[in-house]
């Protein structure tokens, strides 16, 4: 990373609102993402935080607010552009696996896939990058040409966050990634995902309930409550001294093992 | 390398009535480079929550508080980032790791952080999980299964494994045997040698002697009335 993309944020959120007729999604959300920077945006069900993140990853379309990438404003950008975005600068990892992967097109398919709708085209290539971005998420070579769904969920996954880095993205977006999968198969994923993040100096927008799940990944937090952002700051002090009484509450009500 | 000056604390706790504890006041404190201090006072004196504060991860009411040049008070949750990464260490009481990471691996880590190839990174681990004597059938297993003192360990070589200007450590010696002790005491004097500006909890007297230029009592920054 050289020095002058540090001394801007890679992505500006500004006054974002969307809003189900009386109902609110999520209002008034601002905050900077930095190169680099991971930040957890956590809260209960229903407090707006899987509604920001559908409206950043442009799935919604926002009633009010900008979010500034490059200093333009993506809200602005025409469908051309944004699905460019989508596929080239920009990733989503859903939750559940199937629903960003092709359940019905092989491994090295579904990694080869996202390559050539940024344009590769040599096969060879393209194959060669679907071996080394398996073996990245620890998928062996001999699995290149078996579908998604002889994996087991974590496998899902891990091919799903491969399909995701091989158009090498600045910016991932991540719905629960951990969600569905069994604990010790969390482990290993938050570890990947940490090497990852740390190797390519990613910027991540994650949204789980799981405060575990952030203090192991995220630098900074949000958290979310009635579709507003009620605290944020350092992730560790966010937990460890949480100033909102919504906070407080959350980070009291986790159980310990 | 550390500039405290009257630096307060309070934990407002909303769910219990909006109760508010002042738990610290007047809390002035200089470290500098290649000096070691040692903080004192009974339990719960509030000698863990300043070095949190120092760590950034408890706020601070009032005050001011720099580490080599940042406020911490005012600082972007960005900036304290990159502070411990370059150069704030901090060894706690706990060991917190992914679970099912080697213990090499989660020694390396704070080098890998900071762009060091994975070879010296891993030769560096290598060298200090041997002089803190965790035997090498050990290092590919992750310490989450390790016995209390083998974690402390680990958590000590983790934390000595990047030359931090500064570093916080918080009973470094608890749980070690002889043998281990002194090898710990051993490379904080050495951190010392080579100009980290070191802040600590010692309850080891004798390690306190053999480190510390200077104690700083922190009861005397804890206000009078009970919680």
């Amino acid at each position: 990373m050289d020095g002058a993309n540090m001394a801007l944020p890679l992505l500006q959120v500004q006054g974002l609102t969307k809003r189900y007729g009386p109902r609110i999604g999520c209002e008034e959300v601002g905050f900077d993402l930095w190169p680099g920077e991971v930040l957890g945006i956590v809260g209960e069900s229903g407090s707006g935080k899987s509604t920001l993140l559908s409206c950043l990853a442009g799935m919604q379309a926002p009633d009010e607010g900008a979010i500034l990438w490059d200093g333009r404003n993506v809200l602005d950008f025409s469908e051309a552009e944004r699905r460019r975005l989508l596929r080239g600068d920009w990733a989503y990892v859903h939750q559940h696996p199937r629903d960003g992967l092709r359940m019905g097109v092989s491994a090295g398919g579904n990694v080869g896939e996202r390559l050539m709708a940024v344009g590769a085209r040599n096969y060879s290539a393209i194959r060669g990058a679907a071996i080394d971005w398996l073996g990245r998420v620890e998928i062996g070579p001999d699995r290149i040409d078996d579908r998604p769904s002889a994996f087991s969920g974590g496998m899902q996954q891990r091919l799903q966050i491969a399909r995701n880095l091989v158009t090498g993205p600045r910016l991932v977006f991540m719905d629960e990634p951990t969600g569905g999968l069994d604990v010790s198969v969390q482990a290993r994923l938050l570890d990947l995902l940490r090497g990852l993040v740390r190797d390519l100096g990613l910027s991540v927008v994650i949204v789980t309930h799981d405060l575990a799940v952030v203090r192991l990944l995220a630098d900074r937090l949000m958290v979310m409550k009635g579709g507003r952002v009620v605290e944020t700051g350092l992730t560790d002090q966010v937990l460890d001294d949480p100033q909102h009484a919504y906070t407080q509450l959350l980070v009291s009500s986790v159980l310990q093992v | 390398m550390i500039h405290i000056e009257n630096l307060s604390k309070t934990f407002t706790l909303h769910n219990q009535g909006g109760t508010v504890l002042q738990v610290m006041a007047g809390a002035t404190l200089h470290v500098a480079a290649g000096e070691c201090v040692g903080l004192t006072g009974r339990s719960g004196s509030g000698k863990s929550t300043l070095m949190r504060m120092i760590h950034g991860n408890y706020l601070a009411a009032s005050g001011s508080l720099v580490v080599a040049g940042l406020d911490i008070v005012t600082a972007q949750p960005r900036q304290i980032v990159a502070l411990r990464r370059d150069t704030l260490g901090y060894v706690s009481q706990f060991l917190r790791v992914v679970p099912r990471v080697p213990t090499i691996e989660v020694v390396a880590e704070p080098l890998l952080r900071l762009g060091t190839p994975v070879p010296e990174a891993r030769e560096r681990a290598a060298s200090l999980l041997d002089r803190l004597n965790i035997p090498e059938r050990l290092w590919g297993l992750s310490p989450t299964t390790f016995s209390g003192g083998e974690q402390q360990r680990v958590n000590i070589a983790r934390g000595f494994a990047h030359a931090f200007p500064v570093m916080l450590l918080d009973e470094p010696t608890a749980s070690l045997d002889a043998t281990n002790r002194e090898v710990v005491l051993t490379l904080i004097q050495e951190a010392k040698a080579r100009g980290a500006a070191i802040l600590g909890i010692f309850h080891d007297e004798a390690a306190r002697d053999r480190l510390c230029d200077r104690l700083v009592d922190v009861t005397q920054f804890t206000p009078g009335q009970a919680a």
